[in-house]
Order: structure tokens, then C-alpha cells, then sequence
């Protein structure tokens, strides 16, 4: 007997797909955002949101702490400087910078992804291409958020406009071309490894020992009076390029050892050596992955 | 005229130290083709080129009718790759990886979506679908890649050893799965195997490759014909001690030509359907016990070797048994 309903579980078998299929710059814009997403954990599981999202909490904290200060107390400028704000927080900015970079790469080749991607419509540099546009724009939130974040507080608090503006857009330069020289330099060093845990590791050796080395030569060099050395010694590692530039084009405080900004010379050696790794190590990233196949 | 899914024409591959496709020439219609071939025969190489992903040293191919050396976006665009080797991230859902790679496939998000739900579906993935992958059995993760190759509906699917590690339940499913890719989903299929017996139940067609020329190219029907054997065992008994020699020297009075493996077994050719019934007359006529009667399981080796003491080997790793005991 029939109960009187039409209520029945239809198996509708296999359906084609009729509707639009969309071209590589689609596929290159999905394969952006997927690891955009993924270097903050997004879309994958609980364990491996904690650690982006733990290092951004602690990179968000001075500004907080920083705008609530100029607040209450009444400051007439920020604490921390714009163009500074990056160098001061760089233990913190380089650790994110060395998980994500493996993050993007390696697991994609430890556990053999890129078959995948190479065996649809995509090119190899397409791949290139989207996973440094990915990792540049992570950096680039990363280290210009808080800024955002100092730079509305600065305003609500009364800091003046004119020169809060000014210095927050020396900061957003800045955090450009820290992004796309610290992407280019860590993707292609985390691209060697299918190793997370190696590539992790090669990134921080990258980004510290020359950095500890460069600001314990420059100290020497300023002790037995050279003082023009110190700009010179500050080519040879990426926070120390990046802290040249900032004193000499966009009026930070130098990091230096004993605050010594780099001489004019030293200072466009300094951004024309940062554009060199960068391009260079971009190559090196393509050239890499000129012969992945299945 | 149907026009071919995979054609080569003396379809060349040199590396510096090896030459992996040796002049193929192989023309592959539309249903399901099986590619047999051992490690290194050139199969994987074969599928590179097919795919746009390296160039021929020499000769041409196409795929569905685009050359693969100038059109690797369109036909990449139309065709499905399952690889041998894993290529899932554990810390991701299934559901999340096949959106994924639907849209690197060019589908927009809600079709992606919509197609990521049926393909799980038809691979038989379900609540499971949501959990990362890293938890899933091998069975569960070759669906999974089996799902990423389908998910754009392609007109073509590459698998490769899609059997390989699945438990003898397992290996039935995905050759059922296989067979359906063709007869429900109109998705025409290459799928790359190592062993013969697998490729004779869902192949309509069999090609042969080793050291990268083409060494057979038939339909299954024909395969087995000519490469059909049967494997006996049977127990001693009272009467005679020696099972497998009696039972040897009754087949060869029936006129049926036998070899001895050093593991008790008995295989002689299946020259046509009367054969069982000689093997069953024997055994009873000498009142043994049979332990054993199946069709002889080939594996790529066998079409190379002429078959003789050799097959003994071949035999050892039988997975599924058909067993006949009294």
C-alpha cells in the first residue's frame, strides 16, 4: 500500500558538467588565494592556525598597546615609528616569515602535490608566479596591519594628520619591499627542501646569521673609526638592507649600530642590492621549478 | 570514423643516459585501455608527453585529437590524472582539496562545490569527506585521487596503478569504479597496471609497452585467449602418495600437456572449455582431494618469458585465490 507521499530517494546518476570552464589567470587567482589562505591556516586544520595566528597576535601587540598609550597618556607622536616597526618586531616577523614560506612549497613537494597542479591547464611559471604573489601579500599583511591599526588609533588619539600620514605611508613603502624581498628569498630557499622542518630552519640560518654577523662587523668597523664602512658592511643581510633603506629614503631612525645612517652612496647600493636578491632569487625559484614534471 | 583518444606515431624519448619511448606507435580508441608494462618500461614518460608536460625527442602525439606539444593547455584543460604515487596534504579535507583542484581545473567556486559533492559521491566518500586526510585508509586516499582526476568531468582520465596497495576487497572496488568511469560516466580511460589479470576483468583493450616500443596491442578478449592458464593443487591420498604426479601422468594420458611448479602446482593451458572438465574427471577418476582450480594470474613478466619453470614466481604473491576445497 502506498502511504500517500511522494517522498523517494532518486539516484540521478552521473551528470556532466556543461557549464563555463575558465582560463589560467582563473586557475592562477584560486592558486593565490588558496595559499594566501593557507599560510594563515585558513582551511586547514586547528593545529595549523595556532602558529600564524599566535605570531600575528603578538606582531599586533605593540601597536595596541602603542595607540592606547598615545591615548590615555597624551602623546604627541608614536612610540615606535612607522618605518621602524617592522625591524623592532623582526624576530617575530622572520619566524612567520620561516613557516610560511615552507608552508607554501615544501608541502606542496613532500607530499607530491605540484603532480597535480602541473597536470591541469596551469604552466610551471604560473605556479611560480601565484605562490610569491601568495607569499608577498601574507608578509605584507603580516607587517602592515599593525600599522593600519597604529595609524587609525594615531588619528582618533590626535597625533596630526599631516604628519601621521606621512609616516604611515613611509611605512606601507617599506613594508612593500620588505615583502618582496623576504618572499623571494625564503620561498626559494624553502622551494630546496621537501623537508618542512629543514626548510623552517634554512629560512631562520638565512635571515639571522648574516644579520648577526653584518651588525657585529658594522660595531667593529664604527670602533676603529670607519664609520662610512658601516652603510658598506649592511649589503650583506636582508634585515640590515632593509634598515639601510629606511634611514635613507624614508627618514627612519637607524638600526644600526650606534644609530649611523648609511652615506648616500652606501644608501643606493643598499636598495639596488635588495632589488638585485630579490630578482635573483626569483629567477632561481623559476629555474627550480623549470623541470618539476608528475 | 570515432576519432582516437590517444594516438602516437613512432613517438620517440631520449634522456641523456636512457631512452625511455623507443618509436611507439599506438593508436587508442575511445572505452577502457589498460597500459601494461613494467617499472621503467615508459609509462610514465608516455604520459608526460600525452600531457604537454615534456617534449618528444622525436615522432608525434595527440590526445583526443590536439597535438600535445603545441596544445598541452587545452588537452590538460580535458583530461583527468590520477597519479601512483600520494598526493594528498593530510592536514586538509577532501571536500576542501577536490573544490581545490576543481577550480585549478578552471571551474568556478559554486560548481566546484556543487561538482566536488557528486564526484565523493560517485567514489563512494562520505561523512568522512570533511575530516583532514592524513586519518583516511589507502583505500579512502585513492578515492580521493581518483575524485581529483573526475572532478572537472574530463573526456579523458590518465590512471596510473590506481590498484596499487588496496587489499583484495579494495582492488574489486576500484576495478568496478573503473569499469563504471566508462559504461555510466562516458569518461573514456588509459589505466596503467602492472598486472595482467586486473587490466583482462575492465580493459576493452590492452596495450603492452616494455623498454619503450609497443609489444602488443589488442582487445582483452583476444589477450586472454592466448594467454590463458590453469593452476591445480590436489592432496595426496592412500592410494597415491604422490597427488600432483598421479594426477600429472592421468592429464598427460588426456592428452593435456602440464607443468610442475616446486610449490605442488599443476598448470597447463587452457586450449578451449573442455579442459576443466578433463582436470575434473581426473581428480575424481584418481580420488584425490582438489585444493585449487583457477585461472592463472598473469603478471607482465608472463607475456615476456615464454611460459615455463619460471612462472613458479609469479605465482607466490597470489592475492585472491579462488579456493576449492572438498
Amino acid at each position: 500500500m502506498s502511504t500517500g507521499t511522494d517522498a523517494r530517494i532518486h539516484n540521478i546518476g552521473y551528470r556532466n558538467y556543461t557549464g563555463e570552464r575558465l582560463g589560467i589567470s582563473y586557475a592562477r587567482r584560486a592558486l593565490f588565494t588558496h595559499s594566501l589562505r593557507g599560510s594563515f591556516g585558513l582551511g586547514r586544520s586547528a593545529r595549523s592556525k595556532v602558529l600564524p595566528m599566535g605570531l600575528f597576535a603578538i606582531m599586533m601587540a605593540p601597536a595596541v598597546v602603542m595607540v592606547a598609550i598615545a591615548a590615555f597618556v597624551g602623546l604627541d607622536e608614536l612610540p615606535i615609528e612607522y618605518t621602524s616597526y617592522a625591524l623592532f618586531m623582526q624576530p617575530i616577523v622572520g619566524l612567520y616569515v620561516a613557516l610560511a614560506a615552507p608552508q607554501m612549497v615544501s608541502l606542496d613537494l613532500r607530499f607530491k602535490v605540484t603532480p597535480l597542479y602541473f597536470s591541469r591547464p596551469i604552466e610551471r611559471r604560473d605556479y611560480v608566479v601565484a605562490k610569491y604573489a601568495a607569499l608577498c601579500c601574507a608578509i605584507f599583511l603580516f607587517v602592515a596591519l599593525p600599522l593600519v591599526l597604529a595609524y587609525v588609533g594615531g588619528l582618533l588619539a590626535d597625533l596630526g594628520f599631516a604628519e601621521q600620514t606621512r609616516g604611515f605611508a613611509q611605512g606601507m613603502a617599506l613594508s612593500v619591499l620588505f615583502a618582496l624581498l623576504h618572499a623571494a628569498l625564503a620561498l626559494w630557499v624553502a622551494s630546496l627542501t621537501p623537508r618542512r622542518g629543514f626548510g623552517v630552519a634554512a629560512v631562520i640560518g638565512v635571515l639571522t646569521i648574516p644579520y648577526f654577523a653584518v651588525t657585529a662587523l658594522q660595531a667593529v668597523a664604527y670602533e676603529q673609526g670607519s664609520e662610512n664602512a658601516v652603510g658598506w658592511i649592511g649589503l650583506f643581510s636582508p634585515g640590515s638592507l632593509i634598515d639601510g633603506i629606511q634611514s635613507s629614503f624614508l627618514d627612519g631612525r637607524s638600526g644600526y649600530p650606534y644609530e649611523q645612517t648609511p652615506t648616500d652612496g652606501a644608501g643606493f647600493a643598499l636598495l639596488a642590492m635588495a632589488i638585485l636578491v630579490t630578482v635573483v632569487c626569483y629567477l632561481l625559484l623559476g629555474r627550480r621549478y623549470r623541470k618539476a614534471g608528475l | 570514423m570515432v576519432v582516437s583518444v590517444i594516438e602516437t606515431n613512432g613517438l620517440t624519448k631520449r634522456y641523456p643516459r636512457v631512452t625511455a619511448l623507443d618509436g611507439l606507435t599506438i593508436d587508442i580508441q575511445p572505452g577502457v585501455t589498460g597500459l601494461v608494462g613494467a617499472n621503467g618500461a615508459g609509462k610514465s614518460t608516455l604520459i608526460k608527453i600525452l600531457l604537454g608536460l615534456a617534449p618528444a625527442t622525436e615522432g608525434t602525439a595527440s590526445v583526443l585529437g590536439l597535438d600535445s606539444a603545441a596544445q598541452g593547455e587545452t588537452i590538460r584543460a580535458q583530461v583527468g590524472y590520477m597519479p601512483e604515487h600520494d598526493c594528498l596534504p593530510p592536514d586538509v579535507s577532501a571536500t576542501e582539496f577536490v573544490v581545490h583542484m576543481a577550480c585549478m581545473s578552471g571551474l568556478p567556486r559554486t560548481a566546484a562545490r556543487e561538482r566536488t559533492a557528486d564526484t565523493l559521491r560517485h567514489v563512494g566518500l562520505y561523512e568522512e569527506r570533511y575530516r583532514p586526510m592524513g586519518g583516511y585508509s589507502t583505500g579512502m586516499k585513492q578515492r580521493v585521487k581518483l575524485a581529483q582526476a573526475l572532478v572537472h568531468d574530463p573526456k579523458l582520465v590518465l590512471l596510473d596503478e590506481p590498484t596499487n596497495g588496496l587489499d583484495p576487497v579494495g582492488r574489486d572496488e576500484m576495478l568496478g569504479l573503473i569499469r563504471r568511469i566508462h559504461s555510466d560516466f562516458g569518461i573514456s580511460v588509459l589505466v596503467t597496471s602492472h598486472l595482467l589479470r586486473e587490466l583482462e576483468r575492465t580493459s576493452d583493450h590492452i596495450v603492452v609497452i616494455d623498454g619503450g616500443r609497443l609489444l602488443r596491442s589488442q582487445t582483452t578478449a583476444s589477450f586472454v585467449e592466448a594467454t590463458a592458464s590453469l593452476a591445480v593443487e590436489v592432496t595426496d591420498s592412500d592410494a597415491h602418495p604422490d597427488g600432483t604426479a598421479a594426477l600429472r601422468t592421468a592429464l598427460a594420458a588426456a592428452g593435456v600437456e602440464t607443468v610442475t611448479t616446486p610449490g605442488r602446482q599443476i598448470h597447463l593451458e587452457i586450449t578451449d572449455e573442455s579442459v576443466y572438465d578433463v582436470v575434473r574427471d581426473a581428480v575424481v577418476e584418481l580420488g584425490l582431494g582438489l585444493v585449487r582450480m583457477e585461472r592463472g594470474r598473469h603478471e607482465i613478466a608472463e607475456v615476456f618469458r615464454s611460459r615455463g619453470a619460471e612462472d613458479a614466481a609469479d605465482q607466490a604473491a597470489d592475492v585472491s585465490n579462488a579456493e576449492v576445497t572438498r
